[in-house]
C-alpha cells in the first residue's frame, strides 16, 4: 500500500530532524514502482530534495538520477523560493538549516557516496554557477512579489550566499551572480535594495568570506553590490578596515583598490575612508611596525596608504593636515633608519606622496633614489586614473626610418694630459686646483697603479690616505667607483700596510659612514681580486681597443687553443654544483697561488677586534648598525674567501664568537650579514676542525638556527637559516660516511 | 641597445697635408670610374681614383699654398680650385691634361669659400669674396664678367663674409645669396638688385659654414661655438631662427645637407663628424675616427643612392670615406 501524501512528508520530515520514526514503506524501497509513485506524492521540492540528498543505503544511482533530474530541471530554484516563502511566516528553522547544509554541501556528499565518480553537473565547477542562476532566479520572484506588494524573506538566500562563500566558492557563485546583479541594478531601485539586502543578511560568522569574495572580483562595479554594508555590519567593517588592510597582506592590489575604493565611493564610508587612512599611518610611521614587520607588508599598507591618499578631496585633507604631517615626519625617520633600502625606499616615496598631497602651493619632499618597476608601480596608485588607459604615443617622427646608432661614446673632448707618474699624481690630488688636470689624474690612476707597483709600494699608505680622504671636487661620472678602484688597486700592490692602515682607520674617530663603509668595500674587492688573480689580467684589455683598428686573426688565436678546448670541455660536460657557495663552482684554469691565503688575517682579525668598543662619533652596537651589518658581511665574505688560508680555523672560531655576541640584534640586515657568516665558516672551515674544535658552538648555534627559521620575521633570515641548517646537515652526513 | 656606430668603409692617405676641401664627381657611367677631388695645405689638388683607392693626379697649382675650396663644372675635367694665393683656378683636366686654362685674381685674404651655381646650359655664377674685406662679388663664368657686387650698408659691421651659398629655388628662376659674416650673421641678398633683404644674427662668433635647402626653405649654420644653428626662410623673406641645436663639444668647420635632403653632417673640432636627420635635427650618429679637427665633410653623387658615400678630411692628413644611411 502506497503511503499518502502527507504520510510520507510527516515520516520524511520526522526521519530528517532527527526524530526517527520506523516507516512501513522505506522497506518496500527497492520496489521501483512504489517508489516512483512516492516521489510523485511529494509534492513540495524540498521534501523531495532532502529525501534523495540524505537517503543512504537507498538505490543509489536511481537516486543520484533523479537528483540530476532535479537540479537540470531547475527545481533548486522553486526550492529555495519555498523556503523563502515559509520564511516570511516563520516556520520550522531546524528543517531550513538541514536544507541549507544539503544544498551547499550536495557536491561533496555526492561526491563522498559516488566514491568520486559522479556525474559532471556535480563537480563543484558546474553545480555552483548552476546554484548562482537559481539563486538568481529565486531573486526575481522576490523582486516580482515585492512589487507585488507581498512580503518576503531573503535571508535564506543570503545563507545560502554565505556558506557557499565559506566553502571557498566564491569565484564560481559570484561570477554568476555579480554580472547579473550588476545588470538589473544599475537602474531599478527595488533591485538595488534586494541586493543590498542579500549581503546584509548573511550571518556575521560568513560575513567575512562574502566581502572578500566582492573585492576579489576584478570588476570595479562589483563593490556597488555591496551598498552601505560596511557602515551597517560591524563584522564587515572590522573585516574591510582593519583585517584585510592592517592585519592581511596576501592580497593584490586590485583587491585593495577595490576596498578603498569601495570606501571613497559615499558620503557616510568616506569617514571610514579617513579613519583608515590614520591607523594605516600610525602602523607606518611606528618604529616597532618598520623593525620588526615583514617587508612585503610594508609594502602592502604602503600601497594602501598611496591608494587612500588618491581618494581624498582638497577639503578632507585640509581637515586632517596637521595629523597628515604629524605622521609622515615620524614614518619617514623610522623609514630612512632601517638597514633595508627596500624599506627606505618605500619611506621616501610614501612620504613624497603625502607631501605633495598636503603642500598644494609650498615646496614638496623629493629624495633621491633609483627608479624602477616597484617605484613606478607604487607611484601610479596615486594616480587615479588606470593605468591601462595610456594610450602609446603614436610615432609623429618622420625621420624614424633613420635609427640612430650609439651615441654614449659622445663625450666631451678633453684636451689635458693625465700626469704619468705616482708621485704626480699625489701632487695633484693633494694640491691642484686645475679642475680638468685632476679629472683626468683620478681616471688615469688605477691604470698607473698597476702599471708601477714598486713606485706605488714606496707611497702606498700615504696613497691609500688621500684616496680614503678624497672627495668630488666636480662632478666627474663613475667618481665613487673610479677611487674606489684606486684603492683597490693600492691595498692589492701593496697589501700589509695598506690593509693595516685601512683597518686601523676604520675604528678611529672622526669618519664619516660612508668612509667607514668605503674601508669595507676596498677590503672586499682587493680580496676578491686576490683570490682570483686571472680575473685581473683579462679585464684590461677589453675595453680600450679602438674599433677600427683590427687585429688579423691567426697571430693571436694559437696561443689561445687551451683556453677553447677548455671552454669546449666545460660546454659539454655537466657538472653538478653545490648552489649555496657562489663562486665555488668556476673552474680555475692553470693553478695560480691564491695571493689572498697569505695575507687574510691583516684584513680579518682587526676589523674583528673592536666592535664592541663605542668610540664619541661612532657606536657599531648602538645606531650605527647599518655599519655593523655591513660589517658582518665583509667578514663573512673575507672568511668564505680565505678558504684554504693557514688562519682559518682560528678565523672561523672568532668569526663564530662574534655571530653569537650578536645573534639578538635587532635589526634585520645585520642579522643576514651573521647568517652569512655562519654559511662562510661551514663552508670554510675544514670539517675535523669544526668539529674538533667547535663542536659545543656549533650545536649551539645549531639550535639558534632553528629558532631562526621558525620565529624570524625577515624571509632572507627564515631562508637563510635554512641553508645554514641544510649545510649543518650535509656536514654531519659527510661525517657519517667517513668516520675518522 | 643601438648598434655601435660603423667605421669609415675605407681611408685615404698620402695628403702629407691637412685636408682642406673635398668634392665628389661619381655620376659618371662605366667605364669611367668615380673620383673625389681634395684640397689640402700643402697647396695640391689630389685626384682620387675611389675604385683603386689612389691617387690619380695631384695638381699644384697654387704655389704650395693652401687649398680650401674645389669645385667641378658639370663634367670632372672641368675643376675650379681656391687657394691662398688668392687665384681661383679653372682646370682642364680632359684626356688626362693637368693645366690651368684660366684663372681669376680675388685679391681677398680671408678664408671665405667661394660658391658655384649653374644658372643655365653653359653658365655658372660664382660668390666670392671681394678684395675689399666686408664686400662679396658674384662672376658669370666663364666669362668673368662682374653680375654684382654686393656691399653692405654702412656701418653695418659685419666682418668679413666667411661662407658662402648660392642657391635659387628651380633651374630659371632668379638667384640668390646666403653669406655668413664674421659677426655671426647670415644676410640673405637679392643678386638682381644687389640688396640685403635680410640678416639674422645666429651665432656671436664668426659663422664657420652653412647650408641650405631651398626645398624646405630652412637653412644651418655652424660657429665656432657649441650649437648649430637652424633657421628658416619665410615668404617675406625674412630669416627667422627656427631652433638651436646643443652640440657637446665646441667647433664646427664644415656642414653638408645631403642631396636627398634626409641627414646632414657636420664636420667638428672635436674630431668628430655627426650626422643628423634633417627633418627634425635627431643626432643619427657620432662618427669618432680622426685625431685631430675635421675640416671638410662631402657627400657623393653616385647615381645609385645606395652607393653613396661620405667623406671627410681632417687635419690629421686623413680623407675617411663613410658608407651611412645609404638604403634610406
Amino acid at each position: 500500500a502506497l503511503p499518502r501524501s502527507g504520510e510520507a512528508t510527516r515520516c520524511l520530515r520526522g526521519r530528517l530532524v532527527g526524530r526517527q520514526q520506523p516507516c512501513a514503506w522505506w522497506d518496500h524501497s527497492s520496489n521501483m514502482i512504489a517508489c516512483t509513485s512516492f516521489f510523485c506524492c511529494l509534492k513540495r521540492d524540498q521534501d523531495l530534495f532532502l529525501f534523495f540528498s540524505s537517503s543512504p543505503g537507498f538505490c543509489l544511482t536511481m537516486v543520484v538520477e533523479t537528483l540530476e533530474q532535479f537540479l537540470q530541471e531547475g527545481r533548486l530554484s522553486a526550492l529555495m523560493w519555498e523556503v523563502c516563502q515559509q520564511q516570511a511566516q516563520d516556520r520550522s528553522p531546524e528543517l531550513q538549516e538541514t536544507l541549507l547544509s544539503k544544498i551547499v554541501c550536495l557536491p561533496d556528499h555526492v561526491s563522498n557516496k559516488l566514491q568520486g565518480k559522479n556525474p559532471p553537473v556535480f563537480f563543484p565547477q558546474n553545480y555552483f554557477p548552476l546554484l548562482g542562476s537559481a539563486i538568481i532566479q529565486v531573486l526575481q520572484k522576490i523582486s516580482d512579489s515585492l512589487r507585488g506588494g507581498s512580503d518576503c524573506s531573503i535571508s535564506f538566500v543570503s545563507h545560502v550566499l554565505g556558506k557557499v562563500c565559506i566553502h571557498g566558492r566564491q569565484k564560481e557563485i559570484l561570477s554568476v551572480l555579480v554580472p547579473h546583479l550588476t545588470d538589473v541594478t544599475k537602474s531599478d531601485c527595488i533591485w538595488q535594495r534586494i541586493c543590498w539586502r542579500l549581503v546584509e543578511c548573511v550571518p556575521d560568522r560568513w560575513m567575512e568570506a562574502v566581502v572578500l569574495g566582492f573585492v576579489q572580483r576584478a570588476e570595479i562595479i562589483s563593490r556597488m553590490l555591496l551598498g552601505n554594508l560596511v557602515v551597517k555590519n560591524k563584522k564587515a567593517q572590522f573585516v574591510m578596515t582593519q583585517k584585510l588592510l592592517l592585519l592581511q597582506y596576501g592580497y593584490t592590489t586590485a583587491v585593495l583598490q577595490n576596498v578603498l575604493g569601495y570606501l571613497s565611493l559615499d558620503s557616510l564610508r568616506r569617514a571610514l575612508l579617513i579613519k583608515v587612512l590614520q591607523e594605516l599611518l600610525e602602523t607606518w610611521g611606528s618604529s616597532s611596525a618598520v623593525k620588526h614587520s615583514p617587508a612585503e607588508q610594508q609594502q602592502y599598507i604602503s600601497k594602501a596608504i598611496l591608494i587612500c591618499l588618491s581618494h581624498l578631496k582638497e577639503p578632507e585633507i585640509e581637515s586632517c593636515r596637521q595629523e597628515l604631517l604629524a605622521s609622515m615626519m615620524a614614518g619617514v625617520k623610522c623609514h630612512l633608519d632601517s638597514s633595508l633600502p627596500q624599506i627606505r625606499r618605500l619611506g621616501m616615496i610614501v612620504a613624497e606622496s603625502i607631501s605633495l598631497k598636503i603642500n598644494t602651493d609650498g615646496p614638496v619632499l623629493k629624495f633621491q633614489y633609483e627608479e624602477d618597476n616597484e617605484t613606478r608601480e607604487l607611484k601610479s596608485l596615486l594616480v587615479q586614473t588606470p593605468p591601462c588607459s595610456v594610450v602609446p604615443s603614436l610615432p609623429d617622427d618622420d625621420d624614424d626610418d633613420l635609427i640612430p646608432y650609439d651615441m654614449s661614446e659622445d663625450k666631451e673632448l678633453k684636451t689635458t694630459k693625465a700626469p704619468v707618474y705616482i708621485r704626480d699624481c699625489i701632487e695633484v690630488l693633494t694640491g691642484s686646483d686645475d679642475v680638468d688636470k685632476w679629472d683626468a689624474t683620478i681616471k688615469a690612476l688605477e691604470n698607473l697603479i698597476q702599471k708601477n707597483p714598486a713606485a706605488t709600494r714606496e707611497v702606498s699608505v700615504e696613497l691609500a690616505k688621500i684616496l680614503l680622504h678624497l672627495e668630488e671636487k666636480t662632478c666627474i661620472e663613475g667618481f665613487a667607483e673610479l677611487r674606489q678602484r684606486a684603492q683597490v688597486a693600492v691595498l692589492i700592490t701593496d697589501p700589509i700596510p695598506v690593509a693595516q692602515y685601512l683597518t686601523s682607520q676604520f675604528y678611529s674617530l672622526n669618519y664619516s659612514l660612508r668612509q667607514r663603509m668605503d674601508i669595507l668595500d676596498v677590503l672586499v674587492l682587493a680580496a676578491q681580486e686576490m683570490s682570483y688573480p686571472k680575473i685581473r689580467g683579462k679585464n684590461k684589455h677589453s675595453g680600450a681597443q679602438k674599433p677600427c683598428i683590427q687585429l688579423l686573426p691567426g697571430s693571436d688565436s694559437s696561443k689561445d687553443w687551451r683556453r677553447i678546448v677548455n671552454e669546449r670541455i666545460k660546454s659539454k660536460t655537466r657538472r653538478l654544483q653545490f648552489s649555496l657557495g657562489q663562486g665555488q663552482s668556476e673552474v680555475k684554469q692553470g693553478s695560480v697561488p691564491n695571493e689572498f691565503n697569505s695575507i687574510a688575517g691583516h684584513f680579518f682579525f682587526p676589523l674583528i677586534q673592536n666592535f664592541d668598543r663605542p668610540l664619541s662619533t661612532f657606536d657599531l652596537l648602538g645606531e650605527d648598525h647599518f655599519v655593523l651589518g655591513r660589517l658582518a658581511h665583509t667578514l663573512a665574505i673575507l672568511m668564505y674567501l680565505a678558504v684554504n688560508a693557514m688562519a682559518v680555523t682560528t678565523m672561523g672560531k672568532a668569526l663564530l664568537e662574534f655571530v653569537w655576541a650578536l645573534r639578538f640584534h635587532t635589526d634585520s640586515y645585520v642579522r643576514q650579514g651573521l647568517l652569512s657568516c655562519i654559511s662562510s665558516i661551514l663552508l670554510g672551515v675544514p670539517t675535523e676542525h669544526l668539529l674538533e674544535d667547535m663542536t659545543e658552538e656549533l650545536l649551539e648555534t645549531q639550535s639558534w638556527l632553528a629558532d631562526v627559521v621558525e620565529k624570524d620575521p625577515d624571509g632572507d633570515c627564515r631562508r637563510l637559516a635554512l641553508q645554514n641548517l641544510l649545510l649543518m646537515e650535509n656536514l654531519k652526513k659527510k661525517l657519517e660516511t667517513v668516520p675518522f | 641597445m643601438a648598434l655601435p656606430p660603423p667605421d669609415p668603409e675605407f681611408v685615404l692617405r698620402g695628403t702629407s697635408a691637412a685636408v682642406h676641401t673635398l668634392h665628389f664627381s661619381c655620376a659618371c657611367q662605366e667605364p669611367d670610374f668615380p673620383i673625389l677631388f681634395s684640397g689640402s695645405e700643402n697647396g695640391f689638388v689630389h685626384v682620387w681614383n675611389l675604385k683603386t683607392r689612389r691617387v690619380d693626379t695631384a695638381l699644384d697649382g697654387h704655389g704650395r699654398k693652401s687649398v680650401y675650396w674645389v669645385e667641378t663644372m658639370d663634367a670632372k675635367d672641368r675643376l675650379l680650385s681656391q687657394g691662398r694665393d688668392q687665384r681661383i683656378c679653372l682646370w682642364d683636366l680632359a684626356e688626362g691634361r693637368t693645366s690651368v686654362t684660366d684663372s681669376v685674381f680675388t685679391e681677398n685674404v680671408g678664408f671665405c669659400r667661394c660658391s658655384l651655381l649653374k644658372v643655365a646650359q653653359g653658365r655658372w655664377l660664382m660668390a666670392m669674396a671681394a678684395k675689399s674685406l666686408e664686400e662679396v662679388q658674384v662672376l658669370e663664368l666663364p666669362s668673368k664678367t662682374s653680375v654684382c657686387t654686393l656691399k653692405p650698408e654702412v656701418g653695418a659691421k659685419l666682418g668679413m663674409p666667411m661662407c658662402l651659398k648660392l642657391w635659387q629655388l628651380d633651374s630659371g628662376s632668379q638667384p640668390w645669396l646666403l653669406a655668413g659674416y664674421e659677426d655671426g650673421s647670415v644676410i640673405l641678398w637679392n643678386l638682381s638688385m644687389g640688396k640685403a633683404l635680410s640678416q639674422l644674427v645666429c651665432h656671436q662668433e664668426p659663422v664657420m659654414s652653412l647650408d641650405f635647402d631651398s626645398e624646405k626653405a630652412k637653412g644651418i649654420s655652424g660657429s665656432s661655438e657649441k650649437v648649430l644653428s637652424i633657421w628658416s626662410l619665410n615668404e617675406q623673406q625674412n630669416l627667422q631662427v627656427h631652433k638651436i641645436h646643443k652640440l657637446v663639444n665646441s667647433g664646427i668647420s664644415d656642414i653638408t645637407i645631403r642631396s636627398d635632403k634626409k641627414i646632414l653632417a657636420t664636420a667638428g673640432w672635436d674630431h668628430r663628424i655627426r650626422i643628423f636627420g634633417w627633418k627634425k635635427m635627431k643626432p643619427l650618429a657620432v662618427l669618432d675616427y680622426h685625431t685631430a679637427t675635421v675640416h671638410c665633410v662631402s657627400f657623393s653623387d653616385h647615381r645609385n643612392p645606395t652607393e653613396r658615400l661620405l667623406a671627410a678630411g681632417s687635419k690629421d692628413h686623413r680623407i675617411s670615406i663613410w658608407s651611412i644611411y645609404t638604403q634610406t
